[in-house]
């Protein structure tokens, strides 16, 4: 029915912390994860730098998407005008909070892990090497480090801005205004984001294997964080009602909704993910299914086939009915299934390249045994689960400080009521 | 030939708001009638809840559709490439499931739309030329600015009652429908 004029569940207990709430505490939370998993990944990862630094890389870039799935969350549902999400709008932008400052972590893998990660940025490697030395134009360290400080204040930039002009909305005398900016600003926002998470993953990604490439990585990346973020909503959402938040303002129409986008997205991610295997299983040219070979050996095709049954099938069939989306608890499995197989994802593409070269390097050096373990043994140990506990505490930080202070929801967005009282058919 | 009994469709009831074609729906419902339908020019939020109406089959004949046009797919080509006439090709083996996968995919969304299109049609018991309540000129403003209720006859509470309980929930008119 059409007349929604008065919203009681948008009180001010229901739409902002309690004091007593464990959110209050995230900041000193996500403080204490970040020092003890980074601090610990550095004690326990120093002997083996190689391995260091690919776990480093993989914790990031699945923290990294976690923050850019916010950003697109929230440029999303200004530029289409949606209504639907606007209660859930103000978690996404305290998820893209996180997106500047996990991003600084990365300055340490430009300046300090580049030599262990990326073989181009060896001068001696790639003289004697004539794809390299094609690619140098693009692959180099100055380059990298350039288009990093871009995609750097890009980001810095979108995210500030979207989260300065919704935190000014919830005083404005005139918010409507506040929302047209947004709208218009969220256009040009779209293309930037667009193409700083594309190269990034280009240059962060794709580069770990520098004789491959893949034109749709950068849609891959993206993938991954769209669907991610959907989950990460349901899941915080969810926190936030059983700690007796937002009862009534978050309902289950927002979970089936989110429900539909994690469907949707594990289709378009299973669409990416074939089409960029099928094209090169299909053209058969060595340059390019090597990539995918040394992720077909060993206990690698066990994680291969893993991806395809936890990031597809699985969710899939969980997913599929109606019913499911629209049981909040239920729905979280599914959710936390989704985050974990985005942390798979990454380090499915990270890791293998690692353990392909430190093969061939073995190889090389002759000790045929250690390429062996490298070819089959997924070598997974303390180093990545500290590096993901303390990249996992740098969002959880950023998001309870961005969380200080704020109402739960846009308060004063006009298209709220909207939002709280719509329906799906 | 027929009787008069026979040849009457049943009642409809004008409305003139949303509002009240929904709280006419939640009486008819909670009266315990089965054969009746409501009309509105454009989709009144909630109205299925406010009808009863209980989630539709349709999903289910998508599911076996679709199910059916992997299979049909993935057995058509595994046949033809792999059993009937076996030819290398690209030197892939006779039954590559990756080159399978598009054409699977096809013929699965093609059979499941089928289901959903045919099937909706099916279960609306459509398409069909004529309907009893375009035998009434109000109806006609059911495209336009009008909401309607019509109760069948063959409804096993139907009776006199009916025209009072339509009335009763504040119908701008109820009349009898011939068939």
């Amino acid at each position: 029915m059409s007349a929604h004029s008065d919203t009681p569940s948008l009180s001010r207990e229901n739409t902002e912390l309690r004091d007593d709430s464990l959110w209050q505490k995230l900041p000193a939370i996500g403080l204490v994860l970040t020092v003890g998993g980074l601090g610990g990944a550095v004690a326990t990862g120093r002997d083996d730098l190689g391995h260091f630094w690919h776990a480093y890389l993989t914790a990031f870039m699945f923290a990294l998407a976690l923050g850019l799935g916010g950003l697109f969350f929230v440029i999303i549902l200004h530029l289409t005008r949606a209504g639907w999400g606007v209660a859930l709008r103000r978690l996404a932008e305290h998820l893209a909070f996180s997106v500047p400052f996990v991003a600084l972590f990365g300055l340490a893998v430009v300046f300090f892990g580049a030599h262990d990660l990326f073989e181009w940025t060896h001068p001696g490697v790639v003289e004697g090497d004539e794809i390299l030395s094609k690619k140098a134009g693009y692959l180099n360290e100055t380059g990298m480090r350039i288009r990093y400080f871009v995609y750097l204040a890009v980001w810095s930039v979108l995210v500030f801005t979207f989260w300065k002009w919704s935190r000014d909305q919830d005083r404005a005398s005139d918010p409507s205004q506040l929302t047209h900016r947004m709208r218009a600003f969220s256009a040009p926002a779209l293309a930037l984001f667009a193409l700083s998470l594309t190269f990034a993953a280009f240059d962060m990604l794709m580069a770990l294997d520098p004789h491959w490439f893949s034109t749709i990585f950068g849609v891959y990346y993206f993938t991954g964080a769209a669907l991610t973020v959907h989950a990460v909503l349901c899941l915080v959402a969810y926190s936030l009602l059983r700690g007796g938040h937002l009862s009534g303002v978050v309902t289950r129409e927002h979970f089936h909704d989110l429900g539909k986008y994690m469907f949707g997205f594990t289709i378009f991610w299973t669409y990416i993910a074939f089409s960029q295997y099928f094209l090169i299983w299909y053209a058969d040219i060595p340059e390019e299914t090597f990539w995918f070979s040394y992720r077909g050996h060993g206990e690698w095709l066990y994680l291969s086939l893993a991806l395809v049954v936890l990031r597809f099938l699985l969710p899939w069939f969980l997913l599929l009915r109606r019913p499911i989306k629209r049981m909040p608890g239920l729905l979280c499995w599914a959710a936390a299934l989704i985050v974990f197989t985005e942390f798979l994802d990454i380090y499915w593409l990270v890791q293998p390249a690692h353990a392909h070269h430190a093969a061939a390097a073995a190889h090389a050096a002759d000790n045929h045994h250690l390429a062996h373990w490298y070819e089959t043994v997924i070598p997974f140990n303390e180093v990545d689960m500290l590096a993901l506990v303390g990249f996992l505490g740098v969002v959880a930080m950023m998001f309870g400080i961005s969380m200080k202070g704020r109402p739960l929801v846009p308060i004063n967005d006009p298209r709220l009521a909207e939002s709280v009282h719509f329906q799906n058919f | 030939m027929s009787s008069q009994k026979k040849r009457i469709y049943g009642l409809l009831a004008e409305y003139e708001t949303p509002a009240e074609v929904y709280h006419a729906c939640e009486q008819v419902r909670d009266a315990g009638y089965r054969f009746w339908d409501s009309h509105t020019p454009f989709p009144v939020h909630n109205l299925d809840k406010a009808m009863g109406l209980k989630q539709s089959p349709v999903p289910w004949l998508v599911f076996v559709g679709g199910m059916f046009g992997v299979a049909i797919g993935l057995g058509t080509q595994a046949y033809v490439s792999g059993v009937d006439y076996p030819i290398i090709y690209a030197g892939k083996p006779y039954i590559p499931w990756q080159s399978f996968v598009p054409v699977t995919f096809e013929s699965g969304v093609l059979v499941a739309s089928f289901c959903a299109l045919f099937g909706m049609l099916g279960l609306n018991g459509l398409p069909r030329l004529h309907h009893p309540v375009f035998n009434s000129e109000r109806f006609r403003r059911a495209t336009d600015d009008r909401f309607f209720i019509a109760v069948e006859a063959r409804d096993p509470n139907y009776g006199p009652q009916t025209r009072r309980l339509l009335e009763s929930t504040g119908a701008a008119s109820v009349e009898e429908l011939e068939r």
